[in-house]
Order: structure tokens, then sequence, then C-alpha cells
């Protein structure tokens, strides 16, 4: 039995190195010269703890014209994501709580409706949405791309609120609607109070979807509109003399620190994000 | 459960319609409305800008004599089965491995889901800098002494494919792990207990009870995993941009490419329908399973 436990640690083991290995690659990567990088090999430590790399990522790098780093990117995607977070989790709740607790005829045929649409490819309205978009004056904007961000994620929150709120007894909502509660009143007295779960991991679900979002980012941003991840692949693939692999990497952990941080504070409810769409509720 | 035989007050009645209406609205524009309008374009001579004509199955027919895309085709198939597969094994191991009482357990877990929160454009970036022969592992290995190991499969027509399984496996095989461990959870320590008192040895009871148990989540991880397959853009963008040449090409960056930097409407959006069909080939019958098992 011993023996069996010690391989199944040390199997365990080598399968956190797998796991674990690129983000230290990337992270002694960054903090090298270019002269080491050269010299060394991709596991070899940095001489001195070297932070210019991450200045130049920050603040100076080439991303396609411009050389000036991801900072101004960096807070597209927070403006981006934001707004874009914040309305898509609202409606979201509210949608859950009517098709839970103010079901109407047709709201299970709406609810199918919506989703079908966390399941097709977006390769399909990516063409009919870049016309609309042109024809609302919003092409290459922050407001076309927060739109929509709102627009395809509803889907998600809703499907995350619905599942949730169908828990909830609805001798709870019936009791208030006896005494005379509204609508909002139940709203706000009863459901909000008890959703914060919910709220947890829809906001982390839309966030890390929106700050990793590549393809509505290159489809609808343009210049110095664009979303981290679109400036961190030019960033990469700007090829104006030597390739400076330890910017590279400052730049993608930079890119990744804000889902990375947010999922080491709230790894749970990221967890139960993930989960909810694919272990049906 | 019904709360519709609650009096009536019209505008009462009406507040939580008002409340789903613009979800409702949105939903049949942006997502239904948006399929049919590109169903449209697919049937169009929609070229440089589109065009509202009918021209048939000439989109079609272009899409389907065009090499480049049989070479996409394929790669998402070979992707895809690879990718799942590994995926699914490798999340099942370590998800029985990680329910054995280990120390740690919330630590390594942490380990092992990190990647998933990380953009595929992020990973892309990683595994390039990791698998590219001049500086990367290639490098490492010969500096070690073995001089001869060569390992170049990002630069390597026929090869570059599976290094975005290694990253792709990499990125999300932590997923299937946290469902798989959901499910031996659930799993009736009674029923083991049982099978053990009658002699059966563990191995035995995983594959002949826990694991035929787990059908429903591998179900649920196959499918968001196929998902994930046919959406894979950002990474192949990142790892290979495609290539060499179009070697790495699959239908999500084949239709970006015809779509928006070759001027080919009508192809692209031809492409995009061929996406559509085959992710409700898979999820058409899901559903339809899912359904049967509420009405049971």
């Amino acid at each position: 039995m011993s023996i069996s436990r010690g391989l199944i640690y040390c199997l365990l083991a080598i399968a956190a190195v797998f796991y674990l290995l690129p983000l230290v690659v990337m992270v002694i990567t960054s903090l090298k010269d270019l002269d080491e990088i050269r010299n060394g090999t991709i596991l070899s430590l940095p001489q001195s703890l070297n932070f210019d790399a991450w200045g130049k990522a920050w603040s100076g790098a080439c991303t396609g014209a411009s050389c000036e780093g991801l900072k101004g990117y960096f807070w597209n995607s927070v403006s981006i994501v934001a707004p874009a977070v914040i309305v898509s989790t609202i409606l979201g709740a509210l949608n859950g709580y009517v098709l839970t607790k103010w079901k109407f005829r047709g709201s299970n045929l709406f609810f199918g409706m919506l989703l079908i649409g966390t399941m097709i490819p977006f390769q399909v309205i990516l063409l009919p949405m870049a016309r609309t978009l042109g024809f609302l004056g919003l092409s290459g904007s922050s407001s076309g791309l927060i739109m929509v961000h709102i627009i395809y994620g509803l889907a998600f929150t809703t499907l995350f609120f619905r599942n949730y709120y169908i828990t909830v007894p609805n001798e709870l909502v019936n009791a208030a609607r006896i005494d005379g509660a509204g609508f909002w009143m139940i709203f706000w007295r009863i459901i909000l109070p008890i959703s914060t779960p919910i709220l947890v991991v829809s906001v982390i679900w839309q966030f890390t979807q929106i700050w990793n979002d590549f393809l509505f980012g290159v489809v609808y941003s343009a210049g110095d509109n664009q979303p981290i991840t679109v400036a961190l692949n030019n960033l990469v693939n700007t090829s104006t003399g030597v390739k400076e692999y330890n910017v590279d990497m400052a730049a993608a952990i930079i890119a990744a620190l804000p889902t990375l941080l947010v999922y080491i504070i709230a790894g749970k409810y990221f967890v139960r994000g993930l989960t909810a769409g694919a272990v049906k509720g | 459960m019904s709360v519709s035989n609650k009096p009536k007050f019209s505008f009462g009645e009406l507040l939580p319609k008002i409340v789903v209406a613009p979800t409702f609205v949105a939903t049949l524009i942006f997502i239904y409305g948006f399929v049919l309008w590109n169903a449209w374009l697919s049937f169009s001579s929609s070229r440089m800008l589109p065009k509202y004509d009918w021209a048939g199955l000439k989109q079609y027919e272009r899409l389907f004599a065009n090499d480049r895309w049989w070479v996409a085709a394929e790669n998402l198939l070979i992707f895809g089965v690879l990718f799942i597969v590994i995926c699914l094994v490798i999340g099942l191991f370590l998800a029985i491995f990680l329910d054995q009482k280990i120390r740690a357990e919330g630590a390594i877990r942490t380990i092992y889901l990190y990647p998933m929160a990380l953009s595929f454009i992020v990973t892309g970036t990683a595994w390039k800098w990791i698998l590219n022969p001049e500086q990367g592992l290639q490098k490492m290995f010969r500096e070690m002494g073995w001089e001869s190991f060569t390992f170049d499969w990002l630069v390597n027509s026929d090869m570059a494919i599976y290094t975005v399984v290694i990253a792709g496996v990499w990125q999300s095989s932590g997923f299937v792990m946290a469902l798989c461990l959901a499910g031996l959870r659930g799993v009736d320590e009674n029923i083991v207990k049982a099978a053990r008192v009658d002699g059966a040895s563990m191995p035995l009871i995983y594959r002949k009870i826990i694991i035929p148990g787990l059908g429903p989540v591998f179900f649920s991880a196959i499918i968001v995993l196929t998902h994930i397959a046919i959406k894979s853009f950002d990474l192949i963008v990142a790892l290979t941009g495609g290539g060499p040449g179009y070697a790495t090409d699959v239908p999500a960056t084949f239709m970006y490419t015809y779509a928006f930097t070759r001027g080919q409407i009508g192809v692209g959006s031809a492409a995009a329908m061929m996406m559509l069909m085959a992710v409700l080939a898979i999820i058409v019958p899901y559903l339809y399973s899912e359904l049967r098992e509420k009405k049971q």
C-alpha cells in the first residue's frame, strides 16, 4: 500500500511540474537580459533580478506601429471589462429572477433559445455584427466592443442566475407576494440578499471571459482601442530588430496577472463558474 | 410552482416580461437573426463587400474546392480528437489520484487548474517560447549533453498541429480533473464498501463500478471540450499563427482570414456555416438526451 501511495504522490508531483513549468519559465525569462537568454537555457536562473523587461513591456515595447508598451491597452481592457461585466451580470440576475419566480407562457422556450445561444460558434455572427457596428458608427470603438461582450455574455449570466434561483423555495416569494410585496421589492429584499455567491461566480466568469477574449477584440477594435490580448499578440509578432523574449514573457505575465489574481483569491467561485455550464443545475 | 393564478394587475403582469424583453430581443436579433443573415451571405455572391443576391451553393463549391479548407478541417479533426482524449485521460487519472486522501489536495488542485484562468494568447505565447527549437527545450536538452536531441515540431509542417495539442491539453486538462473529482466525490461510498467486503480490489472497483458511474461527467466534459476545440482560434493565432504556411490552419482561423483579411466574405460566411453545422451535430443529440432524461 505504501509503495503505491508513494507512486501516486510521485505522479501527482510530475503533473504539478508540468502545469507549473511554463509559468516558471515565463517568470525566469522575464527577469533575464538578452545575453543571459542567448547564453543560457530556458531553465537557467537569472544572475540578478532585472526588471528592465517588465518596464519595457509596460511602457516601451512596440505593438505594431506605436512603441508605448502595454500600459494603454491594459487600461483599455479595464474600461471594456468593467461596464460589460456589470451590465451583463445585472441583466442576468433579473432574467434569472423572472425565469424562475415570475414564469410566463413561453418563458421556458425563451430560456431554451438562450441556452442554444451559449453554444453557437461566434464565427457565425462575426460578419453580421461587423456590418451592424459599422452601420451604428461603432466600428473600431470601445463602446462597440462593450456592446458585443454584453450581448454574448447574457446567455451565460442568465444561465448562472436561473440555475441558482431555481433552488430558492417559491414559498418564500409567494408569502411575500401575499403580504403585498411587488416585483422589485421581492427582488431587493429577498432575492438579492441571498445572491452573493452567484454574483461572485457571474462576475468572475464574465471578467475572465472578457479579459481573455481575443476574437471579438481583434475583429471589432482598432488602433488605440484594442484590448490587451490583441496588443500582446501584436507585441510578440512585431518583428523589428532583435527578438526580445524577456519583454515578450513580461508582457504575457502582465496580460495574465488580473485573471490569475482573481483565480488565486476566489478560486472556489472560479471553479463553480466553470462547472456550472457543464454539470447541469 | 406555477404563479400564473395570481390576480391580474395589468402592469404588474407585464413587468416581468418588460424586464426580460431586452435580452429576448437581443437574442432574437443578435443570435438567431445574425445566423440567418450569415446564412444569406453564404448563399450570395459576396466578395469584398456583402451583396444580397442569390448565388446558390457557389460559395460552398468554392469552399470545398479549396485545399486550405480541407487542411483546416483535417487539423481540427486531429487536434479535436487528441485534445479531447488526452484531456479526458489525464483529467480522470489526476482526479482518481487526488481522491486518495492526498495531503495538500487543495494546493495541488489549484496548481492543476490555474492555466484555465489564462488567455489562450498568453498560453500560446508561453509555449511558443518553450517549444522554439533555437532557444527552448531543444537547446536545453542539447546543453545538458544530449547532443542529438531534436524537438522542432513548432516549425515542422507535419508536426506543428501537435504542439497545439500540447498547449491545449496543458490549458484544459485541469478542468476535466475538476469535473471528474466532483463526480468521484458524488459516488455512493456504501457501494464501494460493499464491493470491498465482497473482496473486490480497488482497481477492479474503479474499472467496474466507479468509472462507468462517471458517464454523465464524461459526457459533459466531452461537450465542453468539443466546443473549445471547434472554437479554438486564439491559441493557434498565438502559437503557430496558422503556420508554417497554412499547415496549422483550423476552420476558425480560416474563416477569419477569408472574411476579414482576404475580402472573401462569401467563402468566409460559408465556412462559418459549416462550423455551426458541426456544433449542431453535437449539440442536438445532447439536448435531445437531456430532454428525454427530464421527461422520465
